[in-house]
């Protein structure tokens, strides 16, 4: 390397000046180069930096509406929110699960169940959504917790509205219950354009009116545009659109009616719908056994689940509109009316009944439920001591085609139309229907014990009640309906649900008139509820039914005590009260009830004595008294054919 | 009587320079109110600062080139003993060996060699200036490398950068071949990826990779960045005004007060206010190198340039961090960022520059 020397100072200093020009000029060019820089970013890129300023600043906070209310016909409350803390986690923003519970169960209380509730709703969770791991926060808890908030990122107390069913099991299967939304409600709302009203609820109808009428009762969600820091935490408020409460559900539907049909119940099984005639509106639906919709709520946890829906009991099922059971005797009111109005029998024509029918050209016995037959009858008597043999031959004549022609206009083989999902429809069988379903032609047997409600045909209590509001009303069948008004919130204007005419039938009046006596000498002394109806302050009208669960065989005898409990027959009556100006219709099926007279038919009177006398029922189960007029021995026609559909052909020493 | 004393007191400052120094520490007062989000405490420490770091430039103004030669040496040896002891002794915070603890308080020795570095190499070469070989630029580099070596090890790249390119800015004042200063920028350019591998820590890679891809870690080191560049960028042409950055005040900026203070005063006052702030900063190097170039000892030239230019890259280095085009290394804005230490160093170096350019009449070359 050249040794520098450098003797001459000027030249020394001539050289550190242009060293120094050349380094100011450097500088220069990039303090250039930075103004460049911040020319790019300040204005080229000005949109693209404003907008995420912006999102960094502001966030669209969802405010939950309130969820609309459920009342009965009397303000009495079914479905309500309340205000409460929960105890959320977010799984995404928490590294260790099982520790956070743990260190969080040193806090609050945390119950195993709890624990698998949230296992489960971990499981079914979407992205970021936070989950509950305790409901129901006291206030000492929630303060707790606040004090040890910074030991759990991503753990947080929201305040939010419970959902409530303050009768619990009473109203499970009509008021049904909300849930957490899952992922295939989620698509659901999506396909309805529906999703973005929900960003901030967590709960949806699931069942029963809860999920009907989930698009009023839900409201309107608001939003609130907030300004928050980096902590999001929310600094203030810029703009608010309030959220729009759901609408408030007035329900046709009688609380206290609904707790008498249900004691009245016992420990049955079954399903009692009770209709005013005047409208179709449901005042009471009752399907036992219910239970607690509570539960569902917050997600139920699986034991509990498994318990219920593996319940042979079947607690889940709404017999009312689920529950298909042939309508036995029940029908035999509409098959008599078909006879007048097809002009097959007059009030007036007997026969005489020996005990059995037989088609001609056949031995086979067609029996009476009483052995001996009813002597002569005619069809008011057939009626009231409900005989068989009156009817075997009255379907013959009839045709199974017209007497399905017939039902159907009644509604039978229909659904009803309630403002509830899940409805079945039953089975109004024909001959076409017989050839689609099974192949097979339709035998004149089949017609014969269709005229005493057996056989393929199947309804839903609920149907067995709308078509006796047929009955009741001259014709004039409404559509049953539980909402009876709505609350709309921002106006505060009460709307209210204008019945539906579900059909007018076109009946002679005369003969009308003959069915409804024949149906309150039902319940008078010599009917088949002669018991059930005794001192009734009012015209009481009804029919009896039982319908077999297991065929019995030809020539056996039907011996209850011989047989397993839930093998025993389905206990139906159908009622309505007063005959001459009916206010409620009702109908009752009691699962393994023993027979329509000594079960079903007591407790349509307890609800109509409650109905329209306010006549509370004596506390206690009813007793099932076994009525010998009837006994239960409706069911000893069986055929082969009937008993397939009917019971399990199960045959009995 | 009074005004001859005041303007014996002063007369060692230059009147411009001055001038512009105090517009940019008032600047720097409002911008710091505002990114304390209106800590009036924090202001008045701030302007605590100033007027000890004042003062302190005022009194070292009065000291002569030949007093400032003298103290080169032992002040620059006492910063490697300081250095060594932090080696040795020092406590860690926050994963770097960077403070002594002298029982009542903690001192960061790396400051020191700040202006000690410079003033040792500018020692030197005035001492050499005679007899000057190019083994002499070999001495003087050793000279830097031993308290660089020091500061880097602690780790603190970004101190050690920062007197490295001091002492290079005397190394360069005073004549070192262009040969081998392209030589060795081609030879630093070429060892990069063995820097890369074997002398930077992961923290440090992290920051380079960082710069590269903010995304690749938005909640992590690409933080700052991000929102720093989201804040220069929201500003605009007007800037949101002061006091009304919602980057700054809705807490997304880190490190508001110090570091990124730029991105405080970028948000608010916009392209025009940056406009302003490289024009005053231009100004006062353009003055600081006139006032360097005045200087009539090879000491006082070496050490004044080294000084402005370091200034130069302070301000260059802290604004190219805050918006997105360099790495984040713990480098605040001189005489704007919140910080005692800082403001000092700056001050003190810019009372030598006006107090070595003021004494040339009383110097003999």
């Amino acid at each position: 390397m050249a040794t520098l020397r450098l003797i001459n100072p000027e030249q020394e200093f001539l050289r550190y000046r242009r060293r120094m020009e050349i380094a100011g000029g450097v500088a220069a060019l990039m303090f250039v180069g930075l103004f460049a820089r911040f020319a790019w970013l300040q204005v080229a890129q000005f949109d693209h930096y404003h907008a995420l300023a912006e999102n960094n600043r502001i966030a669209l906070v969802p405010a939950p509406p309130a969820r609309g209310v459920v009342y009965d016909r009397g303000n009495t409350v079914l479905a309500q929110n309340y205000a409460a803390y929960t105890l959320e986690i977010t799984p995404d923003k928490v590294a260790d699960l099982d520790q956070t519970l743990d260190r969080l169960a040193e806090i609050v209380r945390i119950e195993a169940s709890d624990r698998r509730r949230f296992r489960k709703l971990l499981a079914e969770r979407k992205d970021f959504e936070s989950i509950p791991i305790r409901n129901q926060l006291g206030e000492e808890e929630a303060a707790r917790f606040a004090v040890n908030r910074y030991r759990f990122p991503g753990v947080e107390v929201k305040a939010r509205l419970f959902r409530q069913y303050p009768f619990g099991d009473s109203f499970a299967h009509v008021v049904g219950y909300i849930g957490r939304i899952s992922q295939i409600d989620q698509d659901k709302l999506r396909e309805a354009g529906r999703l973005a009203n929900y960003r901030g609820t967590d709960h949806i109808g699931k069942l029963g009116l809860e999920a009907r009428y989930e698009a009023w009762l839900h409201g309107r969600t608001g939003i609130e545009k907030v300004e928050t820091d980096s902590g999001g935490r929310a600094v203030r408020v810029l703009s608010r659109t309030p959220p729009v409460a759901g609408y408030n559900l007035y329900l046709h539907l009688d609380a206290r009616l609904q707790q008498v049909a249900e004691q009245v119940f016992g420990d049955y099984r079954g399903a009692l719908v009770a209709l005013d005639p005047r409208n179709g509106g449901v005042l009471a639906l009752v399907s036992r056994p219910g239970f607690d919709p509570n539960l569902f709520v917050d997600g139920i946890d699986t034991a509990t689940w498994r318990e219920l829906n593996d319940s042979i009991d079947r607690p889940l099922v709404n017999r009312a509109l689920r529950g298909v059971y042939p309508p036995g005797s029940t029908i035999k009111p509409f098959v008599g009316l078909a006879g007048l109005e097809l002009g097959l029998r007059r009030p007036g024509d007997s026969i005489v009944d020996p005990g059995y029918f037989s088609l001609p050209g056949s031995t086979h016995r067609y029996r009476d439920w009483k052995k001996d037959g009813h002597g002569v009858v005619d069809l008011k008597r057939s009626i009231a001591v409900s005989c068989d043999t009156y009817y075997y031959g009255l379907a013959r004549d009839m045709g199974i085609e017209r007497m399905s022609g017939f039902l159907s206009r009644f509604g039978f083989g229909d659904k009803t139309g309630i403002d509830l999902d899940g409805e079945l429809a039953g089975l109004m069988p024909t001959p076409d229907w017989k050839r689609r379903r099974f192949k097979q032609p339709w035998y004149p047997g089949e017609t014969v014990i269709a005229g005493i409600g057996q056989g393929y045909m199947l309804s839903t209590p609920l149907q067995l009640a709308v078509a006796t509001m047929g009955l009741a009303n001259h014709g004039t069948i409404y559509r049953p309906q539980l909402l009876r008004a709505w609350r709309e919130p921002v106006s505060g204007r009460i709307a209210y649900a204008a019945p539906q005419v579900l059909g007018q039938l076109e009946l002679d009046p005369a003969h009308l008139r003959v069915i409804r006596e024949a149906m309150v000498e039902v319940t008078s002394p010599g009917g088949t509820a002669a018991r059930a109806g005794a001192n009734a302050p009012y015209a009481f009208a009804g029919k009896t039914g039982t319908a077999q669960v297991v065929g019995i065989k030809q020539g056996a005898r039907y011996d209850e005590s011989r047989i397993h409990a839930r093998h025993r027959d389905h206990a139906l009556f159908v009622a309505f009260a007063p005959a001459d100006a009916p206010r409620i219709v009702i109908a009752v099926m009691v699962e393994n009830g023993g027979s329509g007279s000594g079960t079903a038919a007591p407790m349509a009177r307890k609800v109509a004595d409650y109905w329209l006398l306010g006549k509370l029922p004596d506390a206690g189960v009813p007793v099932d008294s076994h009525d010998p007029e009837e006994g239960g021995a409706d069911m000893e026609v069986t055929d082969v054919e009937a008993a397939d559909d009917v019971g399990s052909g199960e045959e009995h020493p | 009587m009074i005004l001859k004393f005041l303007k014996q007191l002063f007369a060692h400052l230059d009147g411009p320079m001055v001038g512009l120094l105090i517009l940019l520490l008032s600047l720097s007062a409002a911008v710091v109110y505002s990114a304390s989000g209106e800590n009036t405490g924090r202001v008045v420490s701030h302007l605590g600062n100033m007027g000890i770091a004042l003062t302190a430039m005022l009194m070292i103004s009065h000291v002569p080139p030949q007093r400032l030669m003298q103290f080169a040496p032992p002040v620059y040896l006492l910063g490697v003993l300081l250095l060594l002891a932090v080696a040795l002794f020092g406590i860690v915070v926050n994963g770097s060996r960077r403070w002594l603890e002298l029982g009542i308080t903690r001192i960061q020795p790396s400051e020191l060699m700040r202006l000690a570095a410079p003033m040792m190499l500018a020692w030197y070469f005035h001492y050499k200036q005679e007899t000057l070989r190019g083994r002499d630029f070999a001495i003087a580099a050793v000279l830097l490398a031993i308290p660089v070596g020091f500061i880097a090890k602690q780790p603190d790249l970004g101190t050690s950068i920062m007197i490295t390119a001091s002492g290079f800015y005397v190394l360069y004042l005073g004549g070192l071949s262009w040969k081998i200063i392209i030589g060795t920028g081609v030879l630093a350019a070429s060892a990069l990826p063995v820097a890369w591998h074997y002398l930077l820590h992961d923290y440090q890679r992290q920051r380079v990779l960082t710069l590269i891809d903010p995304s690749s870690d938005p909640l992590g080191a690409g933080y700052h960045i991000i929102q720093s560049t989201i804040a220069v960028g929201s500003g605009g042409v007007t800037g949101k005004g002061w006091m009304a950055g919602t980057q700054t005040h809705l807490d997304f900026l880190p490190e508001r007060s110090t570091d990124f203070i730029f991105a405080v005063f970028s948000e608010e006052f916009g392209l025009i206010g940056n406009l302003f702030l490289l024009l005053l900063y231009a100004a006062i190097i353009w003055r600081g190198l006139r006032l360097a170039a005045g200087t009539t000892s090879l000491f006082g030239r070496l050490l004044s340039g080294a000084i402005v230019l370091n200034f130069f890259t302070y301000a260059f280095v802290n604004m190219g961090m805050v918006s997105g085009i360099l790495p984040v290394v713990g480098v605040p804005l001189p005489l704007v960022s919140y910080g005692g230490t800082s403001m000092l160093s700056v001050l003190l170096g810019l009372g030598m520059v006006m107090g070595m350019a003021s004494h040339k009449k009383l110097v003999k070359t």
